[in-house]
């Protein structure tokens, strides 16, 4: 047994040794609230063949984000689903400037295939769904640390039916786990990014409505390049405002800046 | 399939066994064979990290790896980035969250050797690293490799802490635990289907390579 002690300390040498790919390059991470998920993968394809520049992309809550980005995240740019994470970076000095409007989301209720819930954008169904016991879980991202989460619950409160429905939320750790707890067939509905819902691997779960924008706060997506960012990063920063990324932001629904909805 | 976060994965559980396994030998036959005030609460806090929820260890070490602390901006000066979120905070967290995994058995393994055969040895006039090389390690070898085998097999499970303390970022700290969990989100069930079958497999088979191994093993120095 013994004798197999240096193979297997050789081995353990080669992991080592072994470089992790793409760390030396210029390869960035760029951090993305979850309702850009389908969209942003598509924009970095585009942006991969126009500049041959690769993005490492991570896509998750924007309040957890910016927490990572307090604690240290080596991350190169960031792109919130609300602009107050954004400014309260900038006022702590850990991004370049105060960043740049490049969205503005709307959201939308979805409901599974089957589930005894209309897909209402008024919410009239879904009150009613509530009084007569046909809604026993609404999933919507948590409201504490997801801008589309604190939108819904704003949404919902506009209608008059927080109360009665949040004992029946289930809360996914962003907007795009709040999509598929929305549509996996557990809750009868939820209220998720129309960015997500636009994307054919969501809507095939169910039909959806937009959710009328006056009932809650606009969702002012805000993007920011940190200290760290690089040629790569700025190069994709500017691409996100260029007209061929701005066509892929407006065919997931999103209101760009400069235009109307 | 993510590839790159399959290499990841067993990069890091391998370099976990790699960095571990001589601190777990060392500790764990010092605990077999002294005992002292306080052992158990010294074993007691080396066991931690079997019943602690992983968030609770991920809380601890994103504090201490953190900028905020002194450890964290120690490591900023001398490595000129933070611990957090690299691979680097990854290790170190693995490390601390397997330790009980790989001390336990070795602890147990040098426990069973009889005391008798250390005096023998002595008795023989063996040194005490010639004893330890050649009559404790290779009694104690089938609980030391199982030490292996479980950390090993853990880190590639490992999905709470990963996710506190890694932040998810492609080729640096996304484990194939994590991405099956981002897969899942991204409504991609095909790769996530796949990543788990894979990691199934490999987790299997290590498994039951180790247990094939202990049989042998057992059979040879029993």
């Amino acid at each position: 047994m013994f004798k197999r002690i240096p193979a297997i300390l050789g081995l353990l040498a080669i992991l080592i040794a072994a470089p992790l790919p793409a760390r030396a390059q210029d390869v960035p991470v760029v951090v993305a609230a979850a309702d850009l998920q389908f969209a942003l993968v598509e924009i970095a394809d585009a942006f991969k063949k126009d500049t041959q520049r690769e993005l490492k992309l991570t896509f998750g809550s924007s309040g957890n984000f910016a927490r990572q980005i307090e604690q240290g995240a080596p991350f190169q740019m960031y792109l919130s689903a609300d602009e107050q994470f954004v400014f309260s970076l900038a006022d702590k000095g850990l991004t370049l400037d105060r960043g740049t409007l490049y969205a503005i989301g709307r959201i939308v209720i979805i409901v599974p295939h089957g589930s005894p819930l209309k897909a209402d954008g008024t919410l009239a169904d879904l009150k009613a769904g509530l009084a007569d016991g046909r809604v026993k879980r609404f999933a919507i991202a948590n409201p504490e640390h997801a801008p589309y989460g604190a939108r819904a619950e704003e949404a919902l409160r506009h209608a008059g039916l927080w109360d009665s429905i949040k004992d029946k939320l289930v809360l996914g750790e962003n907007v795009s786990q709040a999509a598929q707890f929305a549509t996996a067939g557990g809750a009868q509905g939820g209220i998720i990014a129309y960015s997500l819902a636009l994307s054919a691997n969501v809507s095939k779960h169910g039909p959806y409505a937009l959710i009328d924008d006056t009932g809650h706060q606009p969702l002012r997506q805000q993007m920011v390049l940190l200290k760290k960012a690089g040629e790569t990063a700025k190069a994709f920063y500017a691409y996100m405002q260029s007209p061929s990324a701005r066509a892929i932001m407006r065919r997931y629904g999103f209101v760009l800046p400069g235009e109307q909805s | 399939m993510d590839w790159e976060a399959l290499w990841l994965t067993l990069k890091l559980a391998g370099l976990t066994v790699l960095v571990l396994i001589p601190l777990a030998i060392a500790v764990g036959r010092w605990l077999a064979v002294t005992s002292f005030r306080g052992k158990a609460v010294t074993e007691a806090a080396l066991a931690l990290p079997l019943v602690l929820p992983p968030t609770v260890v991920g809380f601890y070490l994103l504090v201490a790896f953190g900028s905020g602390s002194w450890f964290g901006q120690t490591y900023q000066s001398l490595f000129g980035h933070s611990l957090v979120f690299t691979f680097e905070g990854l290790l170190v967290a693995s490390v601390i969250v397997n330790i009980p995994f790989a001390v336990q058995p070795v602890q147990r393994a040098f426990e069973a050797i009889s005391p008798d055969l250390r005096d023998a040895a002595a008795t023989c006039g063996m040194s005490w690293w010639r004893m330890v090389w050649r009559i404790e390690l290779p009694l104690a070898w089938p609980g030391i490799l199982t030490g292996v085998v479980l950390t090993f097999a853990h880190t590639l499970g490992e999905f709470g802490v990963v996710l506190m303390v890694g932040g998810s970022i492609p080729g640096e700290t996304k484990t194939v635990a994590i991405a099956i969990y981002d897969r899942v989100q991204a409504f991609d069930d095909v790769a996530a289907a796949k990543m788990s079958a894979l990691l199934l497999a490999i987790s299997l088979v290590t498994i039951a390579l180790s247990y094939l191994l202990t049989q042998r093993l057992g059979r040879r120095y029993a």
